[in-house]
């Protein structure tokens, strides 16, 4: 461990609004796809499942 | 594709597809149906993504909490952390998309075109990442979020790449053509990749030269090496993930009229 306390973590050195503005940028934007995904995929059978009753009445 | 299965676009003379016996030693062929696909991609994606986040959790572990300061750079550089990862994943990506368009090209297989158009916009994000970080490690540096430096400018290139092959593929309406103009697109794209990496070498860019490559040692401290290396590895196993989940969007939604998505939809097994 090389940080003496949260705060000097958080700080980084003076740079955190460009480490941390990095970091969660990237893990929210890998969030938001896999996201977007699961309603994507949650859709295309809902689609799936209306025209399959369709074909069926 | 015979009888069962042949609701959604019709097959194509020569196509590989599941319902050939295939010869010994070429049973993998048999996944090049997407109905054969969509259960293992599914497998696939949710081994990846777990394996991804424990990477993740350890890369940042040791980038932001083992490695050391850098001497020149202060805490400014544990960007590299997520930008060296993300900019690596923007072109294997790409290589992996125009691989697959290619086999979509020669073998006409339907799933090959699905996969590649399931890597781009994952692509396309991770290069968009690597601008991003790299803007906002460029300012505390070089004291500036852009330049037109060769190795930032065919980054961008990458991206308007990614995103004309998105456009292009969503613009025609024809599944098959759609593959086929796509697939062109990213192979000619393919010219960009050797470009961006070694763009640092062939041009004199404010961009920093390689830390690592395969031909030295690297230039840097063993815990920055490991640190990048764990995420490139979750970055990889996420972008892998995300692309197989598409896939499985992609193929149900080409392929919604057949009986075997019915099945899906309803609760049913592939």
């Amino acid at each position: 461990m090389i940080w003496l306390s949260f705060e000097e973590f958080i700080a980084m050195g003076g740079y955190g609004t460009y480490v941390w503005g990095s970091v969660l940028v990237t893990g929210g934007a890998l969030a938001l796809e896999l996201v977007l995904l699961s309603r994507r995929k949650r859709s295309a059978l809902l689609a799936a499942a209306q025209a399959s009753r369709r074909r069926q009445a | 594709m015979s009888g069962q299965l042949s609701h959604g676009p019709a097959a194509v003379p020569g196509a590989i597809t599941a319902t050939h016996a295939p010869a010994r030693g070429r049973w993998w062929l048999q996944y090049a149906s997407p109905q054969a696909f969509y259960g293992p991609a599914g497998v696939l994606a949710s081994l990846l993504l777990p394996l991804s986040a424990v990477l993740a959790a350890a890369g940042l572990y040791v980038g932001f909490l083992i490695a050391p300061t850098d001497a020149q750079q202060g805490e400014a550089y544990r960007i590299i952390f997520v930008h060296v990862p993300a900019a690596w994943l923007s072109m294997v990506i790409y290589a992996a998309m125009a691989f697959w368009s290619a086999v979509g090209l020669v073998a006409n297989t339907r799933l090959s075109a699905m996969m590649a158009g399931a890597l781009a916009p994952t692509g396309a994000l991770f290069t968009f990442l690597a601008l991003w970080t790299g803007a906002l490690w460029g300012k505390p540096t070089w004291g500036a979020w852009w330049v037109w430096d060769a190795r930032l400018t065919s980054e961008l290139l990458l991206l308007f790449l990614y995103l004309g092959f998105i456009a292009l593929q969503a613009a025609i309406d024809e599944p098959r053509r759609a593959d086929r103009a796509g697939a062109v697109l990213a192979l000619v794209g393919t010219v960009n990749l050797p470009i961006i990496y070694f763009s640092v070498k062939w041009w004199n860019t404010l961009h920093q030269g390689a830390s690592v490559s395969v031909a030295s040692a690297p230039t840097i401290a063993t815990p920055m090496l490991l640190g990048m290396l764990v995420m490139a590895l979750a970055m990889w196993a996420y972008a892998a993930a995300a692309a197989l989940v598409r896939l499985r969007c992609i193929i149900l939604e080409r392929e919604g009229q057949s009986a075997w998505v019915a099945r899906v939809a309803r609760g049913g097994a592939a």
